[in-house]
């Protein structure tokens, strides 16, 4: 006889910008219903925010993820300015573009990484992790820091890019090509990972319009949505690149999207050096008028909205964050039932809340509440199914 | 036929005020017994995704603003919603209509303390189980 | 001075607890094992269960959710266990102090017996201050 067991996973992660606690309600191996418990890592950003002035918040915002740490500044400021109606100048716009797409590449090498860890292939994990610390030393030369660039202000950017350092960036851009390369050929052509993920975690086009999914989870879904595109900030509409689009929604799909995007990213990132004007990077912003504004970014996780309200005092009255995990997130529970449990940890980190907290899962049996797995027992199970899957393949 | 013009059309009187702040954004008004034949009408029959929703406490009551994005275009309609009673604010729920406004109601009911009539699970998101009932973090009269 | 203790500074398994963080740290924590840095060449690895920890790695600000989490897992781990607070949020709680989630600062949890301020600190930062926590446990100057 087959008795509902829960799986909590969770409470809290270790690596992620949106924690959440996940009841899993399994029979025997299937997964049929998932309840979603988010909090552990709210800090009240959006209230601290109402007593920081207009100046302080992109520091603020900035410290909402770790990993998007440039969108959220830049959909702040993007509000900003659409309050006040101002274009800036164009050689901060260049550079803008340029961190947000450094970033989404370290994001995508970021998740690329930790899904291999989930899947039983740590040796993708640590060689995304060590692609990926070139284009952290470039964030290193461009702002001083490895992670929160504080890059952004309104009307502007902070720092410039230094004449110098544009042939460093170019050539760390062009060793990373044969990398992501590298990452394309051994996870896309590989059969055992294709065995894996194809079919795994559907999300169909219909469920991701309901549930309002964003970034690269709805665009393997078939949903042509990228606010780069369709609401141009920054310089994006100045340079020329493609939206990647998939139609499976299966896991598959969402890493192809996320490999395919880095591509498109580097050739933004070298346009953009190619063709950034010389001139002024900031424009001195007096004072911000009462009004409302919205800015959009695309994170790379999807799209980031920020809404400011203002009354003409030198702090917002309202400031309103939407991070794209808090749409992508909601719609697991659509994808992992119906799911095994051993497909559970990568559909859940499918839709990059990178997803770490693995190591603080624990299967509990509902009638005795009693441990019976814990999370590294998950990961396991779901390198054995890689494992098996591997052998039958040979 | 632009998205503004053919909303326009369609909800005619049900609008009370119309702003267009830029070319891509525009915000409109109206009562908030009309919000789910508004939200079901720009959802479903126009397609327009459903971003967020934001809640806000203002000296005039608590207003909505629900945020909708036309992709084609990259526009942003916001409903503006006025809920003049503060001491027992009730507006009519979105999450029946697509689930993605599950969330986002939990939140503002938490948040604001309005009480979204037919949510399926209206229980807390973020706050924990020990936070006080009935003090409500983004209401301004709580701060004093 | 204390045998367990200076047993401990042989080889240090670090259970990471992340109290409401921005992730930023614990990126940079996870980063410690991957290539660049590699820290399980010092023996130093992250377990699973804090049941096999000797020290508790905490990142962040704990807020209401978190901060009976952070006592039941010191409660948990095997004494004597140190703490390391990673980060500006769990050194002193930074900008969020003022938040109406976060109720106290992780020192007032736990006993931390080493911070390592930084938003984030580099990985070089970190393997810093273990070198130097394990100096002290050691009792060397």
């Amino acid at each position: 006889m087959s008795h509902k067991v829960v799986v909590p996973i969770g409470p809290y992660h270790p690596l992620q910008e949106e924690p959440e606690y996940f009841r899993l309600y399994v029979e025997g191996e299937k997964v049929v219903d998932i309840d979603i418990v988010i909090g552990y890592m709210h800090r009240g950003i959006e209230e601290l925010s109402e007593h920081k002035h207009f100046d302080q918040i992109p520091f603020l915002v900035e410290r909402i993820c770790g990993i998007c740490s440039t969108s959220h500044p830049f959909a702040y400021v993007n509000a900003v300015e659409d309050l006040i109606k101002i274009t800036i100048p164009e050689r901060a716009l260049y550079i803008r573009t340029i961190i947000a797409e450094m970033e989404r590449i370290h994001s995508h090498l970021l998740w690329l990484g930790l899904a291999g860890h989930f899947i039983g292939y740590n040796t993708v994990w640590m060689w995304s992790w060590r692609y990926r610390e070139p284009v952290l030393d470039m964030f290193e030369m461009i702002t001083g820091n490895r992670n929160h660039y504080a890059m952004m202000k309104v009307g502007g950017v902070r720092r410039d890019i230094k004449d110098e350092d544009v042939p460093i960036l170019k050539k760390t851009l062009d060793d990373l090509v044969p990398a992501v390369d590298m990452f394309k050929g051994a996870v896309m052509d590989d059969p055992v990972i294709k065995a894996r993920l194809k079919g795994i975690g559907i999300l169909t086009k219909q469920q991701a319009i309901d549930w309002a999914v964003v970034g690269p989870t709805a665009r393997a879904s078939g949903i042509n949505i990228d606010v780069r595109k369709d609401d141009p900030y920054g310089a994006y509409d100045k340079v020329s690149w493609n939206v990647i689009v998939e139609e499976d929604g299966d896991i598959f799909a969402k890493t192809k999207v996320r490999i395919l995007e880095m591509y498109e990213s580097i050739r933004i990132i070298r346009e953009c050096l190619d063709k950034m004007p010389k001139g002024p990077i900031d424009f001195d912003v007096k004072d911000i008028p009462p009004g409302e504004g919205i800015g959009r970014v695309e994170a790379p996780r999807g799209e980031c909205f920020h809404y400011v309200k203002s009354d003409g005092t030198n702090r917002p009255i309202r400031h309103k964050i939407r991070a794209p995990s808090y749409m992508n997130v909601a719609s697991n529970k659509i994808a992992a039932v119906g799911g095994t449990i051993s497909d559970a940890t990568i559909t859940l980190a499918a839709v990059d809340p990178c997803y770490c907290c693995t190591e603080r899962l624990t299967v509990l049996d509902k009638h005795s509440n009693k441990n019976i797995m814990n999370g590294w027992d998950l990961i396991r199970l779901s390198q054995e199914k890689t494992e098996k899957l591997r052998n039958s393949i040979k | 036929m632009f998205i503004a013009d053919e909303i326009k059309e369609r909800l005619d009187e049900k609008i009370i005020d119309w702003y267009q702040h830029s070319s891509r954004r525009i915000y409109f008004s109206v009562e908030p017994k009309y919000i789910q034949a508004v939200a079901g009408l720009l959802f479903r029959d126009l397609g327009l995704r459903f971003s967020i929703a934001t809640g806000q406490d203002t000296p005039q009551g608590l207003e909505l603003l629900y945020h909708f994005s036309f992709d084609k275009t990259g526009e942003i309609i916001s409903v503006r919603v006025l809920i003049k009673d503060k001491k027992k604010p009730e507006i009519d729920s979105l999450a029946p209509l697509f689930p993605a406004a599950e969330w986002i109601e939990r939140e503002m009911w938490e948040m604001l303390g309005i009480n979204f009539i037919g949510h399926p699970n209206l229980k807390r998101l973020l706050l924990a189980d020990e936070w006080p009932e009935g003090k409500h973090p983004l209401r301004h009269e709580d701060e004093s | 001075m204390d045998l367990k203790l200076k047993a401990l500074t042989k080889s240090l398994w670090v259970f990471h607890a992340a109290c409401s963080p921005c992730n930023n740290c614990d990126i940079e924590i996870l980063d410690l094992l991957t290539p660049r840095y590699d820290v399980e060449r010092f023996g130093i690895a992250l377990v699973g269960s804090v049941r096999h920890a000797d020290v508790l790695l905490v990142t962040g600000v704990p807020n209401y959710k978190t901060k009976e989490i952070l006592k039941t897992l010191y409660s948990q781990a095997p004494q004597p266990c140190l703490v390391v607070a990673v980060g500006n949020c769990a050194c002193g709680r930074m900008m969020f102090k003022d938040s109406y989630n976060s109720p106290c600062a992780v020192d007032e949890l736990v006993p931390v017996s080493a911070y390592i301020p930084g938003c984030p600190p580099k990985p070089e930062a970190m393997i810093a201050g273990v070198v130097k926590l394990i100096q002290k446990v050691r009792g060397k100057k």
